[in-house]
């Protein structure tokens, strides 16, 4: 990008700013805008944090994206990262008038993640604590191996995404047990102490203490990944660690996979909003309109979050603005509060109370959403179209970021010590398959006996695996 | 608010991850080799270079919903009615959400893999048993092979770190100090080479294929890509091997190499035909004192009751004036080796051959075992004998 470029960018990026903040009432955390080429964007994307540990599933999505791109399959136009303050990525390669664009969409994101009720407990610096496991894990990879590091990493990632949402609150009551803990925090020169000098007790857990260790387990535990990390007989320090790096990594992603739909839709709505109040030319606004419906376009048979996120902020925008007669007696809504009530809507929702309070049967109509399912093995087949449905199947499918709602049952199952998962069947069988490959990685994680109960063909069936051989019954 | 263009790329994290998957390509490979030999998309490549196979160990495992018992939710052009098919099975991808976690379809991860690689990979430990020195010798291969250090040399063929190692030890025999300094002439040291000649026994390779009705489309299939790695095996290994394709259903001939891996199929089996074929090819034109011989046939085993005496008769009279003499028994698509026919040539040859020590036979069910099968046949044995 030549030098004349960024300083027309840079003047936008006021510009923007301007009239996002004064003139819109947008609230957002100051941004810094980085120009970088195509790999640099497709190795942020892929990363979805910057900086972060080595694993080679990263390597697959950044070899992915950038040959995606390459072929000009697709693109990334913008990379924005919660932190305060916040880093959006630009592409060197877009036209001024895309960067303009992504700018405004950004503005609209940061002002999102500053200022929505989920994600008040986000670290907002969160890449600096990447950078930090990243290191640590670095040190593992040289003192243990990188195969093993790796090995054991594939076996918690296929876990990651099986943490408790609201695990902020457990945190805080965590920290309070620890300032009660008698135990001194360890210090620089503990091996050199005796461990009669540092007041620890060298007899192993008696029965009863164990039994009371046990007893303060709570059960049933959604968040897995705690509970093995906490728990697990097989695991050493270094891979607890590791799996509280990655606890902390999910805990920051949660509330962005809460808000997909939203956060894009507002996004979106911003954009649109703020780029009209700019002076552009006559090419420039083809080119705007060109790349806005290209955003907000419905996918056929899919669904995009910025499409269906969009339309129902300019809904939200147009009944609060325009209130029927009805509305206005039922509700004492007074007219013209359309962007007031978008702020609030910003603030209080996520995707599932958004789709429940916010997706109208007019707005279904229009969208024309529907539900699809195979039928006979052979057809995708529309099954559904009443908008209280579609909506339900809407909502449901989004329900624990569209993952199987797993809790662990009993860390202690028949008195063995073995694991058992219950999977909370709601009406879709899980991937068996799968099942069965993840129970052999939550298997390597405990080190004894894993079972999983779950649905199939609507009989309950427990999944076993000893560590060589799958049973069932 | 700034806008900056700081350089991201110093991190290459992207790229170093990057090899880091196609290690585990490589390595899932080398795990998956026996269904990779017999890859539709590798044996039917048609010349091509890369070609794309499933490697399973590559999937990332989750706990995830059955994709395809799940309802989905999308949206319409406007008009959409319940019972309208949107799309149908076998396009993977359809209707998927951008939705986190909710990216099933496709359930398994497609490498593009080189086929020489693979090739390579499986070749490692290939090589022709028993061959014997030959009176005439014209197997050879030339191969440059550096092997000296010499102080002149043309410029090119500097040896560098040699080089400097001279001037470091110079330096510290003239100044007492080991490092490097200005090079003169005396320092530095060339490569030179030599040309090896290596000579290799003459050796001929008879693949015989039955091409009778009874070999369906998954035996061809089978022959085939055992015939295909074999070829290749040979022409990558040794520079000059000779091979002669027959193929036979009643009656035996000698086609070229391109009717012997695209004939159809007709007629029935009198494997005594193409033996005869075999041995007049070797007597009129690769006689056992000049020669190694490596005949390998695969067939049904379904033979003619009658021709069954006569096989072998001249499978021995075969194995009397070759190396080694390959048979390969193809069954029925998933058939368990239990549920062979008893009345199969493969079971009369191991009964009834005299000359047991050269004759290896084996059994395939299964696309996965055309790879144990080239080790069979190829695979390290008492060499020299």
């Amino acid at each position: 990008m030549i030098d004349r470029e960024v300083r027309e960018l840079e003047k936008a990026v006021e510009q923007i700013w301007e009239i996002a903040t004064v003139k819109m009432g947008l609230d957002p955390f100051p941004v810094n805008f980085e120009i970088v080429p195509a790999t640099v964007m497709y190795e942020v994307g892929s990363y979805a944090l910057p900086g972060r540990y080595s694993h080679w599933t990263f390597g697959k999505a950044y070899h992915r994206m950038k040959m995606m791109y390459d072929f000009g399959l697709s693109r990334i136009y913008e990379v924005v990262i919660n932190s305060n303050p916040s880093y959006a990525f630009l592409l060197e390669t877009n036209s001024p008038l895309q960067n303009k664009l992504v700018i405004a969409h950004v503005l609209g994101h940061v002002d999102f993640f500053k200022n929505n009720h989920w994600f008040s407990n986000t670290n907002r610096r969160m890449v600096d604590q990447t950078a930090r496991h990243a290191r640590r894990m670095e040190e593992y990879e040289f003192t243990h191996g990188r195969k093993v590091v790796e090995e054991f990493l594939d076996a918690v990632l296929s876990i990651e995404e099986h943490i408790d949402p609201h695990f902020f609150i457990r945190k805080e009551s965590d920290d309070q047990d620890k300032k009660t803990d008698k135990r001194k925090k360890e210090g620089r020169y503990d091996d050199l102490l005796t461990k009669s000098e540092l007041g620890e007790d060298e007899s192993p857990p008696t029965a009863s203490e164990e039994r009371a260790r046990r007893s303060k387990v709570r059960l049933p535990e959604k968040d897995i990944v705690y509970f093995l990390m906490k728990n697990s007989p097989a695991l050493e320090d270094w891979q607890r660690d590791v799996m509280s790096m990655l606890h902390e990594e999910m805990e920051y992603f949660v509330p962005q996979m809460q808000t997909k739909i939203m956060n894009e839709g507002f996004a979106s709505y911003w954009h649109s909003r703020i780029m009209r109040e700019m002076e552009l030319s006559d090419s420039e606004h083809i080119e705007f309109a060109e790349l806005h419906s290209g955003v907000v376009s419905p996918h056929k048979g899919q669904l995009n979050p910025y499409y269906l996120g969009y339309k129902i902020f300019e809904d939200i925008e147009k009944r609060w603005d325009n209130p029927t007669d009805e509305e206005r007696e039922k509700f004492g809504r007074k007219g013209g509060e359309g962007r007031e009530k978008i702020f609030e809507v910003r603030e209080v929702d996520n995707d599932i109370s958004f789709l429940r309070n916010y997706l109208t049967e007019e707005l279904c109509e229009e969208l024309d959403l529907f539900v699809y399912e195979l039928v006979d093995d052979e057809e995708w087949t529309v099954t559904e179209k009443r908008w209280e449905r579609v909506r339900d199947q809407l909502v449901a499918n989004m329900t624990n970021f569209g993952f199987p709602y797993i809790e662990v049952a009993d860390g202690d199952y028949e008195g063995n010590s073995e694991l058992f998962l219950m999977h909370r069947y709601e009406g879709v069988e899980m991937d068996i398959k799968y099942a069965r490959k993840t129970l052999e990685y939550v298997h390597k994680l405990w080190g004894r006996m894993v079972h999983l109960e779950t649905v199939v063909d609507e009989e309950p069936m427990v999944l076993h695996y000893d560590g060589n051989e799958h049973t069932e019954d | 608010m700034s806008i900056q263009r700081n350089d991201w790329s110093l991190q290459r994290k992207g790229l170093i991850d990057q090899e880091r998957h196609k290690e585990r390509v490589r390595d899932a490979i080398k795990k998956n080799l026996g269904s990779i030999v017999s890859n539709e998309s590798i044996i039917l490549s048609d010349g091509k270079r890369k070609v794309k196979v499933p490697i399973r160990s590559l999937d990332e495992y989750k706990f995830r919903y059955d994709y395809r018992k799940k309802k989905h939710v999308g949206t319409g052009d406007g008009n959409t009615q319940v019972g309208d098919v949107i799309a149908r099975e076998g396009q993977p991808g359809q209707g998927r959400g951008p939705q986190g976690g909710d990216q099933a379809g496709q359930d398994y991860y497609e490498a593009e893999v080189d086929i020489d690689e693979i090739a390579k990979l499986i070749f490692e430990d290939l090589h022709l048993p028993y061959l014997e020195d030959k009176a005439k010798q014209a197997v050879q291969s030339k191969t440059t092979r550096f092997t000296e250090i010499r102080r002149s040399g043309i410029l090119s063929n500097l040896d560098k770190r040699r080089s400097i190692l001279e001037n470091i030890k110079r330096q510290a025999r003239e100044t007492g100090e080991a490092r490097l300094g200005r090079f003169k002439k005396d320092d530095l040291r060339y490569k030179t080479w030599e040309e090896e000649i290596k000579y290799e026994s003459n050796a001929v390779v008879i693949p015989i294929m039955d091409v009778s009705g009874s070999m369906g489309e998954f035996k061809k299939y089978i022959a085939r890509s055992f015939y295909f790695w074999m070829v290749r095996f040979l022409r990558t290994k040794y520079d000059n091997v000779k091979i002669v394709f027959i193929s036979h259903h009643t009656e035996a001939k000698e086609v070229t190499e391109e009717q012997f891996f695209t004939q159809g199929e007709s007629g029935g089996t009198v494997v005594s035909s193409a033996y005869r074929l075999a041995l007049d090819v070797i007597q009129e034109r690769f006689p056992p004192g000049d020669w190694n011989i490596y005949p390998f046939h695969f067939s049904d085993g379904d033979n003619y009751y009658s021709d069954n005496d006569e096989a072998v008769r001249l499978a021995d009279e075969l194995i009397a004036t070759c190396n080694l003499f390959g048979y390969g028994e193809i069954g029925e698509e998933g058939a368990s080796s239990y549920r062979r026919s008893s009345g199969a040539l493969l079971s009369i040859f191991k009964d009834r051959l005299k000359l047991q020590d050269r004759f290896v036979g084996v059994r395939i069910d299964d696309k996965e075992d055309v790879y144990p099968a080239l080790k069979e046949f190829f695979g390290v044995r008492g060499e020299h004998v």
